[in-house]
């Protein structure tokens, strides 16, 4: 009869459902088939999709790419308020950029124009981290061992900053980048 | 082993002499940790909240660490031993299997659960409860874990056999009981899930003695959440179960239908080891369509499982209340529910709280593209205080006002502070889950000690409107504490002073369930005059609701960021 005894009708499964359960497990139903065509939608129509263009990698190998890449398109360098010189590299439109990740900064300062597509490689080299664009508010997984490729188009000028949100040891909350769009 | 059998002349509930010794020992663990939990969720808080800023970092990191291991899984696993053996041996009437090895899981559980705690405060195990390679941690902190799971397997197996024992001394005719039923989904769920932490947790703790050279960090995170996740689907199986109980037993509410609730229970099983995926979904090493399939085809399916308890949870009660006649409007049923009473009001808020907070951010979080705007932030902490914390915990609070009594044969001492913790509690989590996830959605990061990013190269300042959430966040949180602390006072206190309760007649044979209860005829004819639920059809109604416009809130907010591919 109740919750906590045996069902009261030995042939529970045999009982019909009444209208409302009925209806209710069909609009359950419907929405979450609604809920997955969404994803699908958003795959074919939808401008934000995170990018599947993944490498495994070593962190040497990485380093090296990103060093290469930051001494071909390094514009300027700036002063951080530690004092440490940090170069600004630019990425063409169109073209490839590194962002490394490491304990505990993102280096180099990226920068980029708006409404100009840019990739941009990501990996660690050494704990898991996390790229979390600010004020965008667009938060990705940074893993080590694994080079992320995410094509990116800024959609307005300004600073933006790159906080670390995957905890990643005892400076992690002074991981803190830099992206500028012009 | 001789054993004895006592029926207690308040509920009619019927103990086993080792079953109840086990319940009582799992539940004061559990409660303690909740305890330390307790302090370490004050430490957090405290440190969180912009204006006080309490701990340096790293003794904040330990302490987050603590947090995570003690509420999650020690706090959670011991309690939900205490309610595997209540479901199987108290509900069913019948002796527990092999109470030796209940007894070994247990100071398995004990002592991993101190070994686990030891390498965290000794500083060199603050690797978060997720302990995401390849920041080590001390071999002692994987191996507590291990040792706590492997007692919890141990638990469950005993579970298992309980349910042998009753079949085979026929304790009970016909079907497993709902709440039984519930519980052993919870525990078909436990034995995947603890073995794939121990698929994930053996490895890593050769590695952290230096036996194996390497592990993936992104295989750890996919087998990780293998455990993570589903190890929360026991969570919601256990305080559904709860519910279902709570509901019974307070207002005597028969389920709407058997079938649909054990369908729903059964759909738990089916889909939810997958959905792992939905911690995953910004990772790189994953592709789309094994994201899209993994939350949407099979999570859909386990969503669906929830709304449809959201459904016929609170549609058994107005049942029951219409029943007792009251029957005036759509509302009278709910307004005249037994609100002053802890059991019923904590299951209640549970409820709600889970369904409205935690089941709606739930889903929109685990939306592929959606979880990029969420990912790590404040949100998801959010999130899941309001699952495991207003569903789970309060719901694990709300059984407690019952077993004090009939359990432990106490009297509950200060009534009215009994009457209001629950409110208390629950009101306050689920806005502090709330403004937890406002600062998330404005990006505050979770795990972070520091808004201000003291030590950085560059600054940052966040929106003013992220620290009034962090500061609201702050006194939720306090005022959170303060009701979870009261909860562990008025049990702790009646355990320890409270006025001592008739045990009841004891004898050392099992009295099985009638098999032709005399309410049977009585709810049988009860069973063709079909009881409408209007007002549950309203409460879902508003709930669908909230959840499409929620939902679609989200694609907007998504459709303005950068571009991304
Ligand atoms: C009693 C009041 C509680 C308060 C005020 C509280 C507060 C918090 C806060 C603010 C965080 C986020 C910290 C951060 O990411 O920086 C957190 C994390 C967490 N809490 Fe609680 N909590 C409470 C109770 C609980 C309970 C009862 C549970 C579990 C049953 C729980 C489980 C967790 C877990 C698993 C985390 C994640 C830790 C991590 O990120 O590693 N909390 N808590
Ligand atoms: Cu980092
Ligand atoms: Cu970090």
């Amino acid at each position: 009869m109740s919750a906590i005894l045996p069902p009261s009708e030995r042939l529970w499964w045999k009982q019909p459902i009444a209208g409302v359960e009925w209806a209710w497990i069909a609009i359950a139903f419907v929405w979450g088939m609604i809920m997955f065509g969404m994803m699908l939608y958003w795959h074919i129509y939808g401008k934000q999709n995170l990018s599947n263009e993944v490498y495994k990698t070593k962190p040497e190998m990485f380093a090296a790419k990103a060093e290469k890449f930051i001494a071909e398109n390094t514009i300027r360098t700036e002063k951080g308020l530690n004092g440490e010189e940090i170069p600004v590299a630019k990425i063409p439109p169109g073209g490839d950029g590194y962002l490394i990740a490491r304990l505990w900064n993102w280096h180099p300062i990226l920068e980029l124009e708006a409404g100009k597509e840019v990739k941009i490689h990501l990996s660690s080299m050494d704990y898991n981290h996390g790229f979390s664009l600010q004020p965008v508010n667009i938060n990705i997984q940074v893993i080590p061992g694994y080079e992320h490729v995410v094509k990116m188009t800024p959609i307005k000028a300004g600073t933006y900053a790159i906080v670390c949100n995957e905890y990643c040891g005892i400076g992690h909350h002074a991981m803190l980048g830099r992206i500028y769009v012009k | 082993m001789a054993t004895t059998y006592r029926t207690c002349p308040i509920s009619g509930l019927q103990f086993e002499n080792h079953a109840e010794k086990l319940m009582r020992w799992n539940a004061v663990a559990g409660v303690l940790w909740l305890l330390v939990g307790g302090i370490t969720a004050l430490l957090v808080i405290l440190t969180r909240w912009p204006a006080i800023k309490l701990l340096p970092a790293d003794q904040f990191y330990t302490i987050l660490t603590a947090h995570g291991i003690d509420m999650l899984i020690l706090w959670i696993l011991f309690f939900e031993m205490a309610v595997l053996y209540f479901a199987s041996s108290t509900l069913l009437r019948c002796r527990l299997a092999t109470p030796k090895v209940a007894w070994l899981g247990f100071w398995l559980m004990v002592v991993g659960g101190i070994m686990t705690n030891v390498a965290i405060y000794q500083g060199s195990s603050s690797v978060m409860f997720t302990s995401y390679v390849p920041m080590q941690a001390a071999p002692h902190f994987y191996l507590g874990i291990i040792l706590v799971a492997v007692g919890a397997l141990l638990g469950t197996a005993v579970f298992f056999g309980t349910l042998v024992v009753a079949r085979k001394d026929k304790t009970y005719t016909g079907s497993l009981p709902l709440v039984v039923f519930g519980a052993l989904t919870a525990a078909i769920i436990a034995t995947f899930t603890i073995l794939a932490g121990a698929g994930i947790l053996v490895p890593t703790f050769f590695w952290s003695v230096g036996l194996i050279k390497e592990i993936d960090a992104q295989l750890y995170r996919m087998v990780w959440w293998g455990l993570g996740h589903s190890s929360q689907q026991i969570n919601v199986a256990a305080h559904v179960s709860i519910w279902y109980l709570i509901a019974a037993v307070v207002l005597g509410a028969k389920p709407l239908s058997e079938k649909v609730s054990r369908g729903a229970f059964l759909l738990y099983i089916l889909f939810l080891q997958l959905a792992s995926a939905h911690h995953l979904l910004s990772d790189p090493g994953m592709s789309a369509e094994w994201k899209v399939l993994n939350t949407s085809y099979f999570m859909y399916f386990a969503v669906m499982a929830s709304m449809i308890h959201g459904f016929t949870v609170p549609g058994a009660v107005e049942a029951a209340q219409r029943r007792k006649g009251f029957t005036n409007g759509l509302f009278e049923w709910l307004r005249k529910a037994p609100w002053g009473n802890p059991v019923f009001s904590g299951m209640f808020i549970s409820l709600v709280s889970f369904g409205f907070l935690g089941g709606i951010s739930g889903v929109v979080l685990g939306t592929e593209q959606i979880n990029m705007l969420m990912h790590n932030t404040f949100y998801v902490p959010g999130h899941f205080h309001t699952t495991v914390v207003t569903g789970t915990t309060l719901a694990f609070m709300a059984i407690t006002y019952l077993l004090v009594p009939v359990l432990f044969r106490r009297e509950m001492m200060f009534p009215k502070l009994c009457q209001i913790q629950p409110y208390l509690f629950g009101i306050s989590m689920s806005i502090l889950g709330l403004v937890m996830m406002g600062a998330g959605t404005l990006g505050v990061s979770r795990r972070h000690w520091d808004m201000a990013f003291s030590g950085a190269p560059f600054q940052y300042e966040w929106p003013g409107a992220a620290y009034l959430m962090m500061g609201l966040t702050g006194i939720f949180g306090v005022i959170a504490v303060i009701g979870g602390g009261l909860w562990i006072f008025l049990v702790v206190w009646s355990l320890l002073f409270g006025k001592k309760l008739d045990g009841g007649k004891v004898s050392d044979k099992p009295t099985p369930i009638p098999a032709n209860p005399i309410a049977q005829a009585a709810s049988h004819s009860g069973s063709n005059e079909h009881v409408n639920v209007p007002g549950t059809v309203v409460l879902a109604g508003l709930l669908f609701v909230c959840f499409v416009l929620y939902y679609f809130v989200n694609w907007k907010y998504l459709s303005e960021v950068w571009l991304l591919s």
